[in-house]
């Protein structure tokens, strides 16, 4: 075993040597390789921290929303509906909801006016999310008025600004009074958007899902784990998508490893032909060349995956946010928290190492193959 | 479901695996037809020259078999959120009729390539390559699997819909479920107990033995399938419900989970390594007749003992652990 380890070290020290005597066609093909690294694995590692911060902002969702259809569109939760969906078992709470959207034509965006659950907004009062804040130049106890859809305008006082913390929720958040919120939007008295429903044990969501769907027929229960499952089967394929894009590039990186392996300058030829007149065997030669591939590719991946590490966590991935993240004007600033998933580590190796491998195995082979006397007489 | 990042590496890895399959095929017909070493011919030389290739490119397939069915499991599981009724990799893998041939293919893959990468080693020490053309024509026999495991893979993912309704673990290994799973779940813990600790037992022993004395690699090879059996018995009759401290949850996948702490590679990786080793350590005593073995394939089945014996012991100390931490108490 001793002697295994003594000659790979020997190996090693001396492609690490072979390596430095070449250093401009190593370090093309190297750069290459990190920069490949970086791509991908900036790509990995942005849609998973997207997914984490989707999970996150969910995980305080309630577990069920039930909407009511007409004709196949949303519609309002009349009186007396909550009454007719009866008590079902495994349900802790159920609650109306109040909220809507407003244009502003100041912004041209679109704002989401919500009546919090535990009315902690007093009438006449706002408390607006951080984007709002920052776009419209708003602080507390500013004033602000809203032309409603009515044609009347309505003044409101700034009472709070949500914490940055919660921007991805509440960027675009404007939190009022019921009762300004229905007189804003002159929405009709006993009436609801939409329901939520809270439920303790996650093993019971769908039965109560299945009850609601049998109590109100025309009503669309929607669960909390569907919209999660939704959210992380976009971001893989929004992540498959941009990878499929770049296979492009993967098989140009893997003819690039094919050509610089096997395109072996005289001086190699020479030296590959004097170690084996000195006694190497083809086998040593090939042990040679998988260290020197090894050395290539795991210093590339290495630095790649750091790179993109630091791209996507230090500078919030500007190569890549636009594909991946979507756009609006009123789109929330948010720091990603920094993450990394052995399953991606396994198949960003997988993704490169291995087309690299299997392009440089001929090349090697065929300069590992060489006569001895044949370069050497050259 | 194709566009899924672990798919494509995982398609990438099996597919890359027939291609070079299909170009090494021809090559390896032609060894078992013409090689002879003691021939000066030119045809020969260029055997002898192209076998190193082909030899590098078959370890290389083989090798990347090992990770693939790594990958595989980690990837069921991760993609269980994304199937209504899964919980674990076992909703993942029942989402079509693929899924758990796919995966039985994977593991079968797994140990014939372990046997076939020991075979090569010590084929690759001796000067006169003894044993290329069984090597050859080992290769010719798993080429079939390879190909298949790639098609059952292709079908699987290609058949992946997210609105299917799939069962979860609880349902699949439960003791009333026919089948193979459900009788396993179903064995009484205390002979399973008895059953798990003998086989392992049997098989750290002949690991033993075949590592002092250098010999008895094919009853290592037995006892390690044997002990292979019985731990994933015993995985799904009582390991199972002292880790989730619970006396109805078999799910051999579930340990696998970051809520139990992935305290399930610890069990795996040991057991797979061991019974790889132990079934090539028979494998390489019973091709190490040939003359210009005799001296080099005792030596290489004492290595692959060791491992074995070390792999099996590892297991049994994990399991044991993890009965004692459990809060459940199953033998009264």
């Amino acid at each position: 075993m001793r002697t295994w380890v003594a000659r790979q070290a020997w190996l090693i020290d001396f492609t690490v040597g072979s390596l430095a005597r070449r250093k401009t066609k190593n370090l093309g093909l190297w750069l290459v390789y990190a920069t490949l690294v970086f791509v991908l694995a900036s790509v990995a590692l942005y849609t998973q921290a997207l997914r984490l911060e989707a999970a996150a902002v969910l995980a305080h969702s309630p577990e069920v929303i039930v909407q009511r259809l007409v004709a196949g569109r949303h519609d309002l939760i009349p009186p007396g509906y909550l009454e007719r969906m009866g008590r079902i078992r495994g349900v802790q709470k159920r609650e109306g909801r109040l909220w809507g959207y407003y244009y502003d034509p100041v912004l041209k965006a679109n704002y989401t006016f919500m009546v919090p659950p535990d009315a902690g907004v007093a009438r006449g009062t706002l408390v607006v999310g951080p984007a709002l804040e920052r776009e419209r130049g708003l602080a507390r106890e500013n004033g602000i008025s809203f032309r409603a859809y009515s044609g009347r305008l309505f003044s409101f006082t700034v009472a709070d600004v949500l914490p940055a913390a919660t921007e991805l929720m509440s960027a675009d958040l404007v939190l009022m009074h019921e009762e300004d919120f229905r007189a804003f939007f002159e929405y009709p008295a006993g009436h609801f958007t939409d329901i939520a429903l809270s439920v303790a044990n996650p093993r019971e969501v769908r039965t109560v899902a299945a009850k609601v769907a049998a109590a109100l027929p025309d009503s669309r229960p929607i669960l909390r784990e569907e919209v999660l499952r939704t959210y992380a089967s976009i971001l893989d394929w929004r992540e498959g998508l941009v990878l499929a894009v770049l296979s492009g590039a993967l098989l140009a990186f893997a003819i690039l490893a094919w050509e610089k392996a096997s395109g072996l300058s005289a001086e190699e030829r020479r030296e590959i032909g004097i170690l084996k007149a000195v006694g190497w065997e083809t086998g040593d030669v090939i042990l040679m060349k998988f260290w020197e591939g090894a050395l290539i590719s795991g210093s590339a991946f290495l630095a790649g995956y750091l790179a993109a590490y630091l791209h996507v966590f230090r500078f919030g991935a500007t190569l890549f946010e636009p594909v991946l993240k979507g756009w609006s004007v009123l789109y929330p600033r948010f720091e990603l928290v920094p993450a990394i998933d052995g399953l991606q580590v396994a198949t960003l190796f997988l993704l490169t190492v291995f087309p690299y491998t299997a392009a440089v195995l001929v090349p090697i082979w065929r300069a590992a193959v060489t006569d001895p006397d044949s370069v050497m007489r050259q | 479901m194709f566009f899924h990042p672990a798919v494509i590496a995982i398609l990438l890895a099996s597919g890359l695996g027939v291609a070079m399959l299909l170009a090494a095929a021809p090559f390896a017909a032609q060894v078992i037809r013409r090689w002879d070493t003691g021939s000066g011919s030119e045809l020969q030389l260029v055997l002898e020259r192209r076998t190193y290739l082909f030899s590098t490119l078959l370890a290389f397939v083989f090798a990347a078999q090992l990770l693939g069915l790594l990958l595989f499991v980690f990837n069921a599981d991760a993609m269980a959120v994304m199937f209504v009724g899964a919980m674990c990799a076992v909703g993942t893998l029942n989402v079509n009729p693929w899924g758990f041939p796919a995966l039985g293919a994977q593991v079968a893959l797994f140990f014939l390539a372990a046997v076939w990468l020991a075979i090569n080693h010590l084929d690759n020490q001796a000067p006169d390559y003894p044993l290329v053309r069984l090597k050859y024509a080992l290769f010719l026999a798993f080429g079939p699997l390879l190909a298949g495991s790639f098609a059952l893979q292709f079908a699987y993912f290609q058949g992946l819909r997210a609105d299917v309704i799939t069962s979860c673990c609880g349902s699949l290994f439960s003791a009333d479920t026919q089948g193979l799973s459900g009788d396993l779940s179903a064995l009484p813990p205390r002979p399973a107990l008895w059953g798990f600790y003998g086989s392992l037992a049997l098989a750290t022993a002949a690991a033993g033995h075949a590592w002092l004395r250098r010999r008895s690699g094919p009853l290592l090879a037995l006892a390690s399938a044997l002990a292979f059996g019985a731990a994933m018995a015993g995985i799904l009759s009582f390991l199972s419900l002292y880790v989730y401290e619970h006396p109805h949850h078999h799910c051999p996948f579930c340990i696998l989970k970051p809520e139990y702490g992935h305290q399930g590679y610890a069990l795996y990786i040991p057991l797979f390594v061991a019974t790889a080793a132990g079934l090539a350590a028979g494998a390489v005593q019973l091709c190490g007749r040939k003359a210009s073995l005799r001296a080099r394939a005792p030596a290489l089945t004492g290595r692959l003992a060791a491992t074995a014996g070390a792999g099996f012991l590892l297991f049994a100390v994990v399991a044991t652990a993890m009965i004692w931490r459990s809060n459940l108490i199953l033998l009264g």
